[in-house]
């Protein structure tokens, strides 16, 4: 089997995951300049509820896409009220408080997220039902299966229709405006709250498809699990250049690259002093590297304070 | 169209507008000159509900002064703001398509924009290049051209001369009175008072947060306190 092209799919797969994670963080940011540290939770709170979903019907008979599937359609809309009542209850009214307050409460949220979901699903690894099929096709001498082809192509596709929407469309123009200088967009008429509550419902809806991905790709899913995926999609989304939606999607693929083929070969670097178990290591490398040398990422303009 | 009685806004306990009265009738060009700091721009601002403000702004029959912003623009009162405000990151076309954000009669809206393309050519040259890469005119321009976007009733402009050489000085002005020609009122707060002295009937000095003087345009340009505070002592 060919390494190389084999880490490099296992690095698309794992980039398209924290691409779409990384967006959440990315569209808040660009409208709100704020750091939603909730939204790793949000993803696990999207990975646990199309579990439930799945693991109820996974005795019915149906054939297993389609029950992954009901997953999805749980997980999206339960992510996109909270989503939507996050903002609502946590940020909007420190909207004008420093901008330290905003950072310790999405912390907050993020301990209660974490902790109520361990009250409801447990504190143990929940493993998620095979439903899948994980038959490999060879492909240039490494292996992909139908499930990461998937989860390519429906990154793929849901990243180009987030682009059409923001390019294309009156709501998505208005995000833009908003995100350029909201008192002037709601002086043409622009609900600047209307359009954050979207800008958190959508991004949150992203966040609940990278969710069910993760742990149908990984098999897994954990009260915990949001935090450090969400870390490491924040990592994408300030190395991509924060605010950029390009850049967080290519933040994402890169991360996802990088920590693949890090992790594949660093046995072969360090004479196997360091096993793949140091893969994490990769995403905090980038984000410390990326604030050193170049703050506003690969393609930011610019990270100065808004006034 | 317009009627504002005792307008007062605040900066955190320190005040800007200490009790403004003003009155604009249907199609009529009024304008607002003072000096720097004199409370104009706060005055429009809070006309434009951009700021929380207290008193009374009665516009055709609503008191608007609890009225979010974004309300306003739906109901014909348009700002043009201090420094244009144009969304830099938004191309020419864009910018005027968020002036018409609030309309949805499509057709009407294709041939406003036809409609202002024609009184603003310069726009047409530049049509799908980004606002932030215009010249100052030119985003005075199109900061006026996304306001008729929205088809207003009552246009405010907050210096719309600013920055500008007097070539475009003169052409956004000739753009200004073309508007007028058109039965929109219009609020125009300059600091170059002869100017826009000579484009409207009436005129409004302000000066600490208060009006000082108000007339007809006419006699303001003959007043000697006028000439000597604001027309340069001509
Ligand atoms: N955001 C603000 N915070 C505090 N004070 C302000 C603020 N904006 C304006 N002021 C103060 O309010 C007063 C009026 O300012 P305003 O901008 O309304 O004046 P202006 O007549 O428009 O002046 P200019 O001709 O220079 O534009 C000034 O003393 C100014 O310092
Ligand atoms: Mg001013």
């Amino acid at each position: 089997m060919d390494t190389l092209i084999q880490q490099i799919i296992n690095g698309l797969v794992l980039g398209s995951i924290y691409a779409l994670v990384a967006l959440g963080y990315t569209m808040v940011y660009g409208i709100l300049g704020l750091i939603n540290f909730a939204h790793g939770e949000v993803v696990m709170v999207g990975a646990l509820t199309a579990l439930s979903i799945v693991k109820a019907l996974a005795g019915t008979g149906l054939p297993g896409p389609v029950i992954v599937l009901f997953g999805l359609m749980g997980a999206v809309p339960v992510c996109m009220a909270l989503g939507f009542v996050i903002e609502r209850v946590a940020y909007r009214p420190l909207r004008n408080a420093p901008r330290l307050a905003p950072l310790i409460t999405a912390i907050g949220v993020s301990i209660v997220l974490q902790q109520l979901m361990m009250l409801g699903w447990g504190s143990t690894y929940l493993s998620f039902p095979p439903l899948l099929s994980t038959a490999p096709h060879s492909l240039m001498g490494a292996s992909i299966n139908d499930l990461q082809i998937a989860i390519i192509a429906v990154a793929a596709l849901t990243m180009g229709g987030l682009v059409l929407l923001v390019q294309r469309t009156r709501i998505g123009r208005a995000m833009r405006a908003t995100a350029e200088n909201p008192s002037i967009a709601s002086l043409m008429g622009v609900n600047v709250n209307r359009i954050i509550s979207f800008t958190f419902v959508i991004g949150s809806a992203l966040g609940a498809l990278a969710g069910v991905m993760v742990s149908a790709n990984y098999s897994i899913a954990h009260y915990s699990m949001g935090f450090m995926l969400g870390l490491k999609a924040f990592t994408a989304a300030v190395l991509g250049g924060i605010g950029n939606l390009a850049g967080a999607m290519l933040g994402g693929i890169l991360l996802g690259l990088i920590e693949s083929l890090g992790s594949g070969y660093i046995g072969d670097l360090t004479g196997g002093v360091l096993g793949s178990n140091y893969r994490d290591v990769f995403a905090f490398l980038v984000l410390i590297l990326v604030l050193v040398l170049r703050p506003s990422g690969l393609m930011g303009e610019r990270v100065s304070e808004r006034a | 169209m317009l009627k504002v009685r005792e307008l007062r806004v605040a900066y955190g306990g320190i005040a800007a507008v200490k009790g403004v009265d003003l009155d604009i009738a249907d199609r009529e060009t009024v304008c607002l000159i003072g000096c720097n700091g004199a409370g104009k721009t706060s005055t429009l601002k809070a006309l434009a509900r951009m700021l929380p403000a207290h008193g009374e702004i009665r516009y055709r029959g609503d008191d608007i002064v609890q009225w979010p912003a974004h309300r306003l623009i739906g109901e014909g009162l348009a700002l043009v703001p201090e420094g244009r405000g144009v969304f830099a990151r938004l191309s020419v076309l864009e910018n005027l398509a968020m002036g018409a954000y609030c309309r949805d009669d499509r057709g009407e809206i294709e041939s406003d924009l036809q409609r202002v393309l024609g009184l603003l050519p310069r726009l047409e040259e530049r049509a799908s290049q980004l606002a932030g890469t215009l010249s100052g005119g030119e985003q005075q321009m199109l900061a006026i051209g996304r306001a008729l976007m929205a088809r207003p009733k009552l246009l405010l402009l907050d210096e719309p001369s600013m920055g500008l050489a007097p070539i475009m000085v003169q052409k956004v002005f000739e753009v200004i009175q073309t508007i007028a020609a058109e039965g929109v009122a219009i609020l125009l707060v300059e600091q170059n008072a002869k100017l826009a002295l000579s484009v409207s009937s009436r005129g409004y000095v302000m000066d600490s947060g208060l009006i000082v003087l108000a007339d007809s345009s006419a006699m303001l340009l003959d007043n000697p306190k006028v000439r000597e505070a604001y027309l340069g002592g001509e």
